[in-house]
C-alpha cells in the first residue's frame, strides 16, 4: 500500500464545490508534483490531506496515511497526525514565521509537540541538528535568532527545518518557492529533494509551474477546475499528454522566442548614465543600491533588466520614474536631462507587479485608466477620455462595457491588461514593467506576455522589464542587462546570453531558472542510451 | 534596545518641554491680565496689584518661565489662592486617590476584555460571541455615571456591602480604601473594558488569519493552542496602545464619578480650581498630567519593544 493514498476525495466550502473525485497516491521517496493554476484545488487537496481547510469545508472520501484511516479521524487525532507524521511548507516564507518568537523556540515547539517526553536538551539538540539539516548551521543561525534578521530563503529553510524535525513520513509542500529568486528556489528545490531521499519521506510538491516540478517531480498530476485531469510520469510524460489543457500548460512552459525585427538607427528614447543611488543605513554605513549603471534604450526596443530581490533593481526603476533622488549620473529621457519634470515624465508609464493592490478599489476602471491624463498639458475633455479609454481597453483586449465596473470585478489577468491601458494611455515611449506578470498564473503569463509583444509591434512601444527570472523576459526582450549588487554585469542580446553567457552569475542564473527542455533533452539522450538503433529524429 | 530608550527618552523631554510652553503662553502670555480674571469683577485695584506681584507678574515673561520650570524641578508648584496651601501637597494627596483608581478600573477592565475579546473571535459569530458583543455594545452605551449610580442604589442602600462614596485615606488601611474604591473602578471600568474586548476580539481574529497561525497548526497545535501560543502576544500590540490612551483619559477623566463617590480626586480638583479661577493650581495640574500622558506613552514604547523584538532594533513597524 502507499503511503498516503486518497481516494474519491470530493470537498465543497459553504456548499461550493471545490474538488471533485480526486484520486492520488504517494510512495516513500517519491515526489509527487500537484500542478495547476489558481483555483484549480491543488492546494485544497493538501489542505485536506493535513486537514488545514477554510470554515465551512466538507469533505467526503478516504484519504489513508500509512494504513490508517485519517480523514475520518478525530480533530484530536489529527492534531497528533500533523505532529508527527505530516511536515508542511508554505509559500509565504515571509509570514509564515511568528515574528515575536526565535527560531530555536520555533522548531523546539515543533518537537516538544510529536514527542511530548523529550528533555529540554534533548529538544534542543534536535532543533540544533534540524536547522542543520536545512543549511542554517548553529554557528552562524544561533537558536535565539529572530525571523526578521533572516532572509526570505533563509526563513524558509527555518519553515523547512520544523517541517522534517520531527522525521514526517509526508511532506508537503505548498509551493514552497514562489516567493522566491531563481537561484534561491533551485536551492530550496534540490534541498527538498535531498531531505525526501535522505529521510526516505514521501513528498507532494505544489506548483502553479510546470517548469519548476519537472526536474524534480517522480509523478505529476494536473489539475484543473478541482479535478485531476491527467497524471502520469518517468520518460515520455510529456510527449503523450492527452489533455488539451496539458498540452498548454507544457506549450506555455517551453516557449521559445519568436524572432522579432529589431531596427537600427532609431532615437535613443531613454539614457541612464553612471547613475549611482546611495542609502544612508545607520549614522556612518552606506549602502550603494545602484552602482555606475549605464544603459541605453532605442525606440521600439525591449530590454530585460534581471537580478535577484535586493540587486538594486527595483531602486533602478524608482529613479527612473523619478520617485528617488540620486546622487550620481544623469538620465535623458528623449535626448533631454530628466530631473523628475513633468513635461519627460510622460514619456515613461509604469506597470507594478500586483494587480490586486495597484488600484484604488473605489474607483472605477474608467477613472483609473484616465487618471494619467493629468500629466498632458491640454487635457482631454471628459467625453474625448472616454473615447480615448474605450478604445484602450479594447486594444488590451477589454470590452467597451468594462469601463464602468470596479476593479473587484476583475481576474488577476484582467486586471493587469487594465494596468496596461492605463500606462498606454497617455501614448508613452517608455513602459517600465515591475515584475508585472510575476503574480499571474503561468497561462494568463503567456497571454499578457502575448499582448505585450503585439502591443509593442503595433504602437512602436518600448519596454524595460524588470524581472528576477530569466525565463520570463526571453521570450519578450531583444536585450537583456543581469544587475548584482548595484552593477550591470553583464548586457547583450537575448539569443547571445541565453546561448553563451559570460558572467559566472549570469551562468548560475541560466542554470537555476527552471527549464522544461532541459528535462527534456535530458530524456532524449537517455532514451538514445537506451535504444541506439533507435531513430529518434 | 538601549538606543531605543534613549531616543524614546529624549522624545519624552522635548514633548514635556513643548507642553510647557505652550500652557504657560495660554496661561500668562497671552493678552489679559491673569490677576485680574482671578480676582472677577468685583476685585479692588489694590487687591489686584497684591495678586498680581504675589504671582510674579511684574517680572517678564522669561524670567517667571524659567522660575516656573526650576520651582516645578524642585517640586515647588507654587502656592494655591483659593486654598492657600502648596499646590505640591494638594496634588500628592489626589494624586494618591486618582492614580489608584485608575490602575485599579484598568486592571479590571483588562481582565474582563482580554478574556472576553479571546472568547468572542474563538467562537465568532456564535451564541456567545453575539451575547459578548452585544454585552459589549451596551457596555459603551451606558452613560457610565447612571451605571455608577444603579450600584450605589445596590450595594449601598440595599445591600449594604460598599459605602455610598466618600475616601478613608491610606492610614485608614489598604484594604478599607480599596473597598471605597471598588465601585469607582468598576463605573470607570466598564466602557473601558467594553471598547478594549472589541479591539481585543477583532485584533484576535486578524491575528488567527497569520501564515504563522498555520505553521502552528501544522506542527500539531490545536486551535486553542495556536491562539494562545502564538496568536495572543501578537494580538496584544494594539491593545497596548489603546491601554495607554485609557489610562491617560481615566486619570483626570473621571470626574463625574469621582463626584457621585465624592473621591478626593484629581478631576474634581481640576473642575474646582478652574470654577474658582485659580490660575496657579490648574497650570500645575495640566502640566502635571501632561506628563502623565507623555511617561505613559513611553512605557507602552517600552512595552512594545518587550512584545516585539523587530522594535528593539530600532526599525521601523
Amino acid at each position: 500500500m502507499p503511503l498516503l493514498d486518497v481516494q474519491n476525495l470530493n470537498l465543497s466550502i459553504h456548499g461550493v464545490e471545490i474538488l471533485r473525485d480526486v484520486n492520488l497516491s504517494v510512495e516513500r521517496g517519491q515526489v509527487v508534483a500537484i500542478v495547476g493554476e489558481s483555483g484549480s484545488g491543488k492546494s485544497m487537496t493538501s489542505g485536506a490531506v493535513i486537514r488545514l481547510l477554510p470554515e465551512g469545508a466538507d469533505v467526503t472520501g478516504s484519504i489513508w496515511l500509512n494504513d490508517q484511516e485519517i480523514g475520518s479521524m478525530s480533530e484530536k487525532e489529527m492534531c497528533t497526525v500533523r505532529a508527527s507524521d505530516i511536515g508542511m511548507v508554505f509559500q509565504e516564507p515571509m509570514s509564515a514565521l511568528n515574528p515575536v518568537e526565535t527560531i530555536g523556540a520555533q522548531v523546539m515547539e515543533a518537537i516538544n509537540f510529536s514527542e511530548p517526553g523529550l528533555s529540554r536538551g534533548e529538544v534542543r539538540q534536535r532543533a540544533e541538528l534540524a536547522l542543520t539539516r536545512v543549511g542554517l548551521p548553529v554557528e552562524r543561525f544561533p537558536l535565539t535568532t529572530y525571523p526578521h534578521k533572516l532572509s526570505g530563503g533563509q526563513r524558509q529553510r527555518v519553515v523547512i527545518a520544523i517541517a522534517i524535525s520531527q522525521k514526517p513520513a509526508l511532506l508537503i509542500a505548498d509551493e514552497p518557492t514562489t516567493a522566491l529568486d531563481v537561484t534561491t528556489q533551485a536551492k530550496i528545490l534540490n534541498l527538498l529533494k535531498k531531505l525526501v531521499d535522505q529521510d526516505n519521506m514521501g513528498l507532494l510538491l505544489i506548483s502553479h509551474d510546470l517548469a519548476v516540478v519537472a526536474e524534480v517531480a517522480d509523478h505529476i498530476i494536473i489539475m484543473k477546475d478541482g479535478r485531476i485531469i491527467e497524471q502520469g510520469g518517468g520518460k515520455g510524460f510529456f510527449d503523450n499528454l492527452q489533455h488539451e489543457y496539458s498540452k498548454a500548460l507544457f506549450a506555455a512552459a517551453r516557449k521559445q522566442r519568436e524572432e522579432k525585427f529589431i531596427k537600427d538607427g532609431e532615437d535613443t528614447i531613454l539614457e541612464v548614465k553612471k547613475l549611482r543611488k546611495d542609502y544612508q543605513i545607520g549614522r556612518k554605513k552606506m549602502l550603494r543600491a545602484v552602482n555606475d549603471v549605464s544603459f541605453s534604450i532605442r525606440k521600439g526596443e525591449n530590454i530585460g533588466l534581471v537580478g535577484e530581490s535586493g540587486c538594486g533593481k527595483s531602486t533602478l526603476s524608482r529613479c527612473i520614474l523619478g520617485l528617488e533622488d540620486f546622487q550620481g549620473g544623469e538620465i535623458y529621457i528623449a535626448e533631454k536631462k530628466f530631473n523628475g519634470e513633468k513635461r519627460l515624465r510622460r514619456h515613461i508609464s509604469v506597470v507594478f507587479q500586483d494587480p490586486y493592490g495597484s488600484f484604488n478599489p473605489r474607483h472605477t476602471v474608467g477613472r483609473l485608466v484616465s487618471e494619467p491624463f493629468y500629466l498632458l498639458d491640454d487635457q482631454p475633455r471628459p467625453d474625448q477620455a472616454r473615447e480615448q479609454v474605450c478604445e484602450m481597453l479594447v486594444r488590451v483586449g477589454l470590452t467597451e462595457a468594462d469601463i464602468d465596473k470596479y476593479p473587484h470585478e476583475f481576474s488577476g489577468g484582467q486586471r493587469q491588461r487594465i494596468a496596461i491601458a492605463r500606462a498606454l494611455i497617455t501614448n508613452p515611449d517608455v513602459i517600465l514593467l515591475d515584475e508585472a506578470t510575476s503574480a499571474l498564473d503561468v497561462l494568463i503569463r503567456d497571454q499578457i506576455l502575448k499582448l505585450l509583444s503585439r502591443l509593442s509591434r503595433e504602437l512602436d512601444i518600448s519596454y524595460l522589464f524588470i524581472s528576477h527570472d530569466l525565463t520570463t523576459v526571453k521570450n519578450i526582450t531583444d536585450r537583456i542587462l543581469v544587475m548584482k549588487d548595484g552593477t550591470i554585469v553583464e548586457e547583450g542580446r537575448t539569443i547571445d546570453i541565453f546561448a553563451r553567457p559570460t558572467h559566472p552569475y549570469t551562468k548560475s542564473l541560466l542554470d537555476a531558472s527552471p527549464d522544461i527542455n532541459k528535462v527534456i533533452a535530458a530524456e532524449t539522450v537517455d532514451r538514445t542510451r537506451e535504444n541506439p538503433n533507435e531513430n529518434i529524429f | 534596545m538601549g538606543h531605543y530608550i534613549l531616543k524614546r527618552l529624549l522624545s519624552l523631554v522635548l514633548t514635556l518641554l513643548v507642553a510647557t510652553v505652550v500652557i504657560f503662553v495660554m496661561i500668562e502670555v497671552v493678552p489679559g491680565d491673569p490677576a485680574a480674571y482671578m480676582m472677577g469683577l468685583s476685585g479692588s485695584t489694590e487687591a489686584t496689584e497684591a495678586l498680581r506681584s504675589e504671582l510674579g507678574l511684574n517680572m517678564g515673561a522669561w524670567d517667571r518661565y524659567i522660575s516656573w520650570i526650576t520651582g516645578m524641578i524642585k517640586g515647588d508648584f507654587g502656592t494655591s489662592y483659593t486654598y492657600r496651601v502648596p499646590v505640591s501637597d494638594l496634588i500628592t494627596d489626589r494624586t494618591l486617590v486618582s492614580v489608584p483608581l485608575t490602575i485599579y478600573a484598568l486592571i479590571l477592565s483588562t481582565i474582563i476584555a482580554i478574556p472576553v475579546g479571546v472568547i468572542s473571535a474563538s467562537r465568532r459569530g456564535g451564541f456567545l460571541d453575539t451575547l459578548l458583543m452585544g454585552a459589549a455594545q451596551v457596555g459603551v452605551a451606558i452613560p457610565n455615571f447612571w451605571f455608577a449610580i444603579l450600584m450605589v442604589l445596590f450595594f449601598s442602600t440595599s445591600l449594604r456591602w460598599f459605602s455610598a462614596g466618600g475616601f478613608p485615606g491610606w492610614d485608614a488601611g489598604f484594604l478599607e480604601c480599596l473597598k471605597a474604591l471598588t465601585l469607582p473602578a468598576i463605573s470607570l471600568a466598564l466602557p473601558q473594558a467594553a471598547i478594549l474586548a472589541r479591539v481585543m476580539r477583532s485584533s484576535v481574529l486578524e491575528v488567527m488569519n497569520e501564515d504563522y497561525i498555520r505553521t502552528a497548526r501544522a506542527k500539531g497545535l490545536s486551535k486553542g493552542q495556536a491562539l494562545m501560543r502564538h496568536g495572543l502576544r501578537n494580538a496584544l500590540i494594539p491593545v497596548l496602545t489603546i491601554l495607554g490612551l485609557q489610562f491617560s483619559f481615566l486619570l483626570a477623566g473621571g470626574i463625574i464619578i469621582e463626584s457621585i463617590f465624592s473621591l478626593p480626586g484629581l478631576g474634581r480638583l481640576v473642575f474646582q480650581s478652574i470654577a474658582q479661577r485659580d490660575l496657579i493650581v490648574v497650570k500645575s495640574i495640566v502640566t502635571l498630567l501632561v506628563l502623565a500622558v507623555v511617561v505613559i506613552t513611553f512605557v507602552v514604547d517600552l512595552l512594545y519593544a518587550a512584545v516585539d523584538p523587530r522594535l528593539r532594533e530600532g526599525k521601523r513597524m
